[in-house]
């Protein structure tokens, strides 16, 4: 097990219940995908948050990830839905 | 061409004549400035207000690969982006974008690109505050936005 930093951002963050936590991850075989999935068990709010997996989109160490992204080595991982900057 | 690059993530207003006259100084080669500001609105009197929430660290660094990927596609001689976060009352400034180059072709295009794209990597999100004093929801993301920042990637 692999301590590893997540973020979350806007309504996630609100339906997560906290901005930031440390968690242990079977770090070496798991892709974003994967990770969300792991998260939504945790509880209602978590289940809320990642219920519709299209509108939640993650970075890996501040850069864009995909959902078949590894978090291999990976510092911090953020949680967000689809930016509306600008 | 060495582009000069400004991004800033701030909470502070910003003066939109200071900013333009940054982009075109030093002024020998600089034909063409073409700027950008993006408003909070009221949506005909339904907002109060708009919070910008985002990723500290990441917005700069996205905005910066943008502007990066601006300047590989046009010789720009300097180019910014100024994005605030925190509440906005309608009619404050929340973006500013800024490109200079000799022709104008250059400048209005690196301009369009650096916001299209703006609107669909930069880590921020809007939530509404309604005139009826309750807070209202987050607003979502327009299909448009994609669609505005996919055409960029059919031209060279």
């Amino acid at each position: 097990m692999t301590e590893i930093k997540i973020v979350y951002f806007a309504w996630v963050r609100e339906r997560v219940g906290v901005a930031e936590e440390i968690i242990d991850v079977p770090q070496n075989d798991l892709t974003v995908e994967a990770l969300a999935e792991l998260l939504s068990q945790r509880d209602e709010g978590y289940a809320l948050a990642f219920e519709n997996p299209k509108l939640v989109r993650a970075a890996i160490d501040r850069v864009h990830a995909k959902p078949s992204d590894m978090i291999a080595g990976a510092r911090e991982i953020a949680f967000f839905p689809p930016m509306t900057g600008g | 061409m060495t582009t000069r690059i400004t991004v800033r993530i701030q909470a502070d207003a910003f003066d939109v004549a200071d900013e333009t006259d940054a982009l075109n100084s030093p002024n020998e080669d600089v034909g063409a400035v073409s700027t950008f500001i993006g408003y909070c609105r009221s949506e005909g009197g339904r907002l109060n207000a708009l919070e910008l929430e985002h990723y500290p660290g990441m917005a700069e660094d996205e905005i910066k690969r943008v502007v990066d990927e601006a300047c590989t596609r046009w010789p720009l001689s300097s180019a910014s982006v100024i994005h605030r976060y925190g509440v906005m009352k309608p009619g404050d400034g929340i973006v500013f974008v800024g490109t200079a180059s000799t022709h104008r072709a250059e400048a209005f295009a690196a301009c369009e690109f650096l916001m299209d794209y703006l609107k669909t990597r930069a880590p921020f999100w809007k939530k509404e505050y309604r005139a009826d004093g309750n807070i209202g929801d987050w607003v979502e993301a327009k299909s448009d936005d994609d669609a505005a920042a996919a055409r960029w990637t059919s031209k060279t």
